[in-house]
């Protein structure tokens, strides 16, 4: 398996993932996509350690990401609690307090 | 005592101040206090005669000089007080006169509202006359000059709730003021061209000859002009007569001894710039006035108007003594009429006061009600006419004696002498008028008459006093060769060098050249001695001519008057009716007063309209039209502020606001939104790249 079937996985999990967060308004759904983001670029980062740099740099760049979405996954979850405490939905296009 | 000269002007001055200030507070309103200044000041001034006297030196010369303006440095005005033997005369006359004034004032303007504010003008008037007869210099006789116009003018317009009087006191300044102006401007052009003021500076001056010829004439003209003003002489004479609306003291105090004396004094003390020229315009100048008025005194019904009258006339006496080289003459003849005049006037003031009229025709007998005022009215009148014995005759002699001696080597201006002649027989036949109508024949108001009564003591004092000084020994021992007046009062050399006459001269102004060239000679190196015998035979001869037809015309002009007035023999009305036109000529004083209402007031008038029109229609339009202009440029400068430089703060405002509210559109708050910017923007970049 080489590099470019691996970046096209990306890719296509990249595409998924915006597609998800362009289409869904469910917030959480929203960040689902975001999640599949998150992994498409962890993948790019795994196949170009491998086949491009040699190192193990990008594998350990690839575990931050994922701590780090945990860690974003928590503090989202805890905005949409408020968001429905607040609004009484999750709708992404409902909540447009930021318009100027 | 000559070393407190300076005390005879300030005591009054401070007189002045007080009584202004603090005199109605004052026990008995403060007359004590001017009257005690004036007093002083008298003494003081005996004091000076007396040494002066006892001197008995022609030169005597007290001169004291101090720094009074320091302009700069490079120009010092200098004040000085200046004493000889005519001014210490002056000053006992003024004094003199003036003591007595206030003396009778007391009982005169007794009960006066302002009985206070008129002695501190009393004060004031004095002060200015000595500081005017002190001054050593043009300068400082202006400043008093001025003075002495001003207090006047107080004085005569006293009682102002009257009109007459107000417009008396009017008519005085500003009459004044048009002399004032050419003595100005004569002292003016001596200082522009000699550079001094003080007298001894500009006579040395015109020694040097660094003013001469036709400009100085003009100058001494000039100069003369103040005196034709104060002195009240042709054509500046009509506000004499009507200066008479005055209380009665001060037609005595400026009409006898002090104001009208002044330009007399002035012309004296002046004497040697005189020109031949100017001399000959001085001369004719007193000539006219001493003959004009005195024709209108002998129709004037009013007693004090025919004293005022006669004023002129005695003043043109004197003019006319200085104008044709009489300067002794006509000095003393105005230290003897300060005398007699003042008398006459206070006389007048007496009777005005006892019967409370001045028209001479409701008068008559009053010699048994007031005997004292009556004899020094009486002894006053034949000093005036001329009578021997008496002060008038002694001057009036010297003053037709010059004139005569004139005509003796001038024989084209013979007139000055004939004129003046009759012009004696006239001032005896009216004075002689005044007096049979007032205190002789039958009362003519029974009325008036009874009320009549002898005036205080404070009042007739006075009289008395001047009245024996109107005697004539006391000028000049009967039958001695010179009185002391003549002896301490020579005639100054003259400055004006006649060596060397500018312009080619006429006949008249030859031979009197060719006097002034004799003059000279006879103070510096006597003449050939066939001229001078011939000269002292000349002088000889006009003074016994003069005098012999001065008592003539005198007795003559008595003789008429008793004739017409007492016994009855003429009767005046016809003669009035015969002479109509001649007699409503004089009654009207020659119709000046209608001239110059003609002429000068109206003329002023006009200008003043002309002018007044001028100021409003192009003076005013120009600043309206100056204030339009400004309004318009403010309008659009407006506008400008208006439109360009608040439009463009306005449109930045503006701008800020539209292109906020056209860019907060792009800030939705939806989340896809930004999402999709994000996206097409990493798209663009990624397109970007790849092509």
């Amino acid at each position: 398996m080489g590099l470019d079937k691996l970046l096209v996985i990306s890719a296509a999990l990249f595409c998924c993932g915006l597609y998800t967060i362009l289409t869904r308004r469910n917030a959480v759904a929203v960040l689902m996509g975001v999640e599949l983001i998150l992994n498409s670029a962890n993948i790019n980062f795994v196949a170009f350690s491998h086949y491009v740099s040699r190192l193990i740099g990008g594998q350990i760049f690839a575990v931050f990401v994922i701590v780090l979405a945990a860690a974003e996954a928590a503090v989202a979850l805890a905005i949409f609690l408020r968001l429905y405490a607040t609004t009484g939905s999750v709708e992404v296009d409902m909540a447009d307090h930021l318009q100027g | 005592m000559i070393r407190y000269a300076h005390l005879i002007p300030l005591l009054p001055l401070a007189a002045f101040f007080i009584n202004i200030a603090v005199g109605r507070r004052l026990p008995r309103k403060g007359d004590w206090v001017s009257l005690g200044a004036i007093a002083l000041g008298l003494a003081i001034s005996i004091g000076i005669f007396y040494e002066v006297f006892r001197a008995y030196d022609p030169n005597f010369k007290y001169h004291v000089v101090f720094p009074w303006l320091d302009l700069g440095g490079r120009f010092v005005v200098q004040g000085g007080i200046l004493i000889d033997n005519i001014t210490a005369v002056m000053l006992l006359v003024v004094t003199g006169v003036s003591t007595f004034v206030h003396l009778y004032s007391i009982g005169y303007m007794h009960g006066d509202p302002r009985y206070s504010r008129f002695f501190a003008y009393l004060s004031i008037f004095s002060f200015s006359m000595l500081g005017l007869v002190l001054s050593d210099s043009f300068f400082f006789m202006y400043i008093f000059w001025e003075l002495v116009g001003l207090s006047s003018y107080l004085l005569i317009g006293f009682w102002f709730e009257k009109k007459s009087a107000s417009d008396a006191g009017k008519k005085a300044f500003i009459v004044n003021r048009v002399g004032d102006f050419g003595f100005l401007l004569g002292f003016l052009l001596l200082f522009a061209t000699t550079g001094a003021l003080g007298f001894d500076e500009v006579f040395q001056a015109i020694r040097e000859g660094r003013i001469e010829g036709t400009l100085l004439t003009l100058a001494g003209i000039g100069i003369f002009c103040g005196a034709i003003g104060k002195s009240a002489q042709f054509p500046l004479h009509v506000w004499l007569p009507d200066a008479m609306e005055g209380p009665t003291p001060v037609s005595a105090l400026i009409h006898a001894a002090t104001m009208v004396a002044a330009g007399v004094y002035l012309v004296g003390r002046v004497y040697p710039i005189f020109t031949p020229d100017a001399f000959l315009f001085i001369a004719y100048v007193g000539l006219i006035t001493l003959f004009i008025t005195a024709t209108i005194a002998l129709t004037a019904r009013d007693i004090k108007k025919v004293l005022a009258y006669s004023t002129c006339s005695q003043l043109g006496f004197m003019i006319l003594g200085l104008g044709v080289g009489g300067y002794t003459a006509g000095l003393a003849h105005l230290m003897t009429h300060a005398a007699f005049k003042a008398c006459l006037f206070l006389g007048s003031g007496s009777v005005i006061h006892a019967v409370h009229s001045q028209d001479i025709f409701e008068m008559g007998g009053l010699w048994k009600k007031m005997k004292i005022t009556a004899a020094t009215f009486i002894i006053a009148t034949m000093a005036i006419a001329g009578i021997p014995g008496f002060s008038g005759f002694y001057s009036k002699d010297m003053i037709l004696a010059a004139a005569l001696e004139f005509g003796m080597r001038n024989p084209q201006h013979m007139i000055l002498f004939a004129v003046t002649l009759l012009t004696a027989g006239m001032t005896a036949f009216y004075m002689s008028r005044l007096v049979i109508l007032t205190f002789f024949g039958k009362p003519r108001d029974p009325h008036k008459f009874d009320h009549a009564h002898e005036s205080p003591a404070n009042m007739w004092v006075p009289l008395v006093v001047l009245a024996v000084l109107s005697l004539g020994f006391w000028y000049k021992v009967p039958f001695a060769e010179k009185g002391w007046f003549e002896v301490l009062v020579p005639k100054p050399a003259s400055a004006v060098s006649v060596a060397a006459p500018v312009h080619p001269a006429p006949a008249a102004h030859a031979e009197s050249s060719s006097e002034a060239a004799r003059e000279t000679e006879e103070a510096g190196h006597p003449a050939p001695s066939h001229a001078a015998e011939h000269d002292e035979h000349l002088v000889h001869r006009a003074h016994s001519i003069a005098m012999y037809s001065s008592v003539g015309v005198a007795g003559t002009g008595i003789l008429l008057a008793l004739v017409v007035y007492l016994f009855g023999w003429i009767n005046p009305e016809r003669v009035a009716s015969a002479l109509r036109p001649l007699h409503t000529f004089l009654v009207n004083k020659w119709y000046f007063d209608e001239l110059y209402e003609a002429t000068a007031v109206n003329g002023t008038k006009a200008l003043s309209r002309a002018l007044g029109w001028f100021d409003l229609h192009v003076v005013d339009g120009l600043v309206n039209l100056c204030a339009q202009l400004g309004v318009w440029v403010s309008f659009l400068v407006g506008k400008f502020d208006d439109a360009v430089v608040d439009g463009a703060v306005n449109g930045v405002a503006t701008a800020t606001i539209e292109s906020g509210s056209f860019f907060r559109r792009f800030q939705t708050g939806k989340l896809y939104h930004y999402v999709y910017v994000l996206a097409g923007g990493v798209l663009i970049i990624f397109l970007l790249k790849v092509f």
